[in-house]
């Protein structure tokens, strides 16, 4: 996105050099104290077009009675389900259930963080966006609550925040009448921690039924996993290209 | 003579001007921290802009290792209230407040970001560097005590 060059003097320069120096430059101008905690350490991360951050979901070691991911990504950005139709709801359990034979699996499904995103086609104000490193985002600065996008998403992943709320997580702002879903942490991503809330619960709970990483790094766990086992993305049909997919469903 | 009158006058006005002026005018919040370097003149008459700037580069493109942000302003210019914990935006004595209140022009920011200086745990080390933690921790706790 093209940012109008803003004609300020002063600390506006001298932002636009921080940012073309580096750390270096950064580490000279931190002041000491409390300052500190608004420049970050010195290191710029920011969404790298090289990178396909994904995950991939084995629906066949993810228990039905488990939903771990779920109250992870509620603790981490603070919102909050209690059943109502109305209520936010970043990433949810499904349960698939075989018509014909009565088998049953369950499987969390959260936004898909499409390479072709409806939402963000769909989006009035262009505050609904994919982010260079394919994570789609809604930028709550321009949402104006319309929810085309919730209408959009053939996966249900977007919710519509209706009530004033407070107490946000820094890292993680909300408010009344603005679209929200799974922004795939974002912040810890940033910040380098390369995985999510919902993947670290679900590794503490030991299924590992989640792998999270860069799918176009070949190295990568998540690469490798793709590469040696069947997977399938949902609503393949759509040909939207997904960053979520699933196995043994 | 005439004139003199009429500069004592002026003279008059001005100094009944500026006591009245001194007693409206909105007494803000001293800030903990270092002071801004482009001076407070400049950041009363910029700020929108330089946040709405850096809102963008960090909601967009990630990054988020920009001068200003939000919870570093509201880490400095945290007000303390009678039970000695920061207020938040509801507080009339909140910084923002004191001087949008004054000139009744609305504010946004605080129905999605957190009005009160991020908490010291796990969830706030973004903010800073590791090298940095003892140092920040201490700054806080100046803050706390001010």
């Amino acid at each position: 996105m093209n940012i109008p060059d803003l004609k300020l003097k002063g600390a506006e320069i001298h932002r636009r050099d921080v940012l073309k120096g580096g750390a270096a430059l950064a580490t000279i101008t931190l002041a000491p104290g409390v300052t500190l905690m608004a420049m970050g350490n010195g290191v710029a991360a920011a969404a790298n077009p090289g990178v396909r951050w994904g995950l991939l979901i084995d629906a066949g070691k993810c228990p039905s009675d488990c939903s771990a991911c779920v109250t992870a990504c509620s603790d981490e950005h603070g919102w909050e389900n209690n059943g109502l139709p109305t209520d936010p709801q970043w990433i949810r359990k499904v349960t698939l259930r075989d018509k014909e034979t009565g088998y049953e699996n369950t499987l969390p499904v959260m936004c898909q963080h499409c390479e072709n995103p409806p939402c963000v086609d769909v989006c009035p104000t262009g505050a609904s966006f994919k982010r260079e490193d394919g994570i789609v985002l809604v930028d709550r600065h321009t949402c104006i609550g319309c929810r085309y996008c919730m209408m959009a998403c053939p996966f249900k992943a977007r919710s519509f925040l209706a009530e004033s709320i407070t107490d946000q997580k820094p890292y993680s702002p909300r408010g009344k009448g603005t679209v929200e879903g799974c922004n795939m942490c974002v912040h810890k991503l940033d910040r380098g921690d390369g995985t999510t809330a919902c993947v670290e619960a679900c590794k503490a709970t030991g299924y590992n039924a989640m792998i999270f990483g860069d799918m176009n790094d070949p190295e990568s766990d998540i690469s490798k996993a793709l590469a040696s086992y069947p997977s399938i993305e949902l609503r393949a049909d759509l040909g939207l290209n997904l960053g979520v997919r699933y196995q043994n469903i | 003579m005439k004139r003199l009158f009429i500069a004592t006058l002026v003279l008059f006005g001005l100094a009944v001007g500026m006591t009245y002026a001194a007693s409206v005018y909105p007494e803000i919040p001293k800030a903990t921290g270092e002071p801004h370097p482009e001076g407070n003149e400049y950041w009363r008459i910029n700020h929108m802009d330089l946040l709405r700037h850096d809102r963008d580069l960090t909601v967009r493109d990630g990054i988020r290792d920009t001068d200003a942000s939000l919870a570093g302003c509201v880490t400095c210019h945290a007000v303390n209230g009678s039970d000695g914990q920061p207020v938040t935006f509801k507080s009339e004595d909140y910084f923002c407040r004191v001087c949008h209140d004054y000139v009744a022009v609305r504010i946004d920011c605080f129905q999605c970001h957190n009005s009160i200086p991020p908490k010291m745990d796990k969830a706030s080390l973004m903010y800073k560097g590791k090298t940095e933690t003892f140092e920040v921790l201490l700054a806080y706790i100046e803050g706390l005590s001010k």
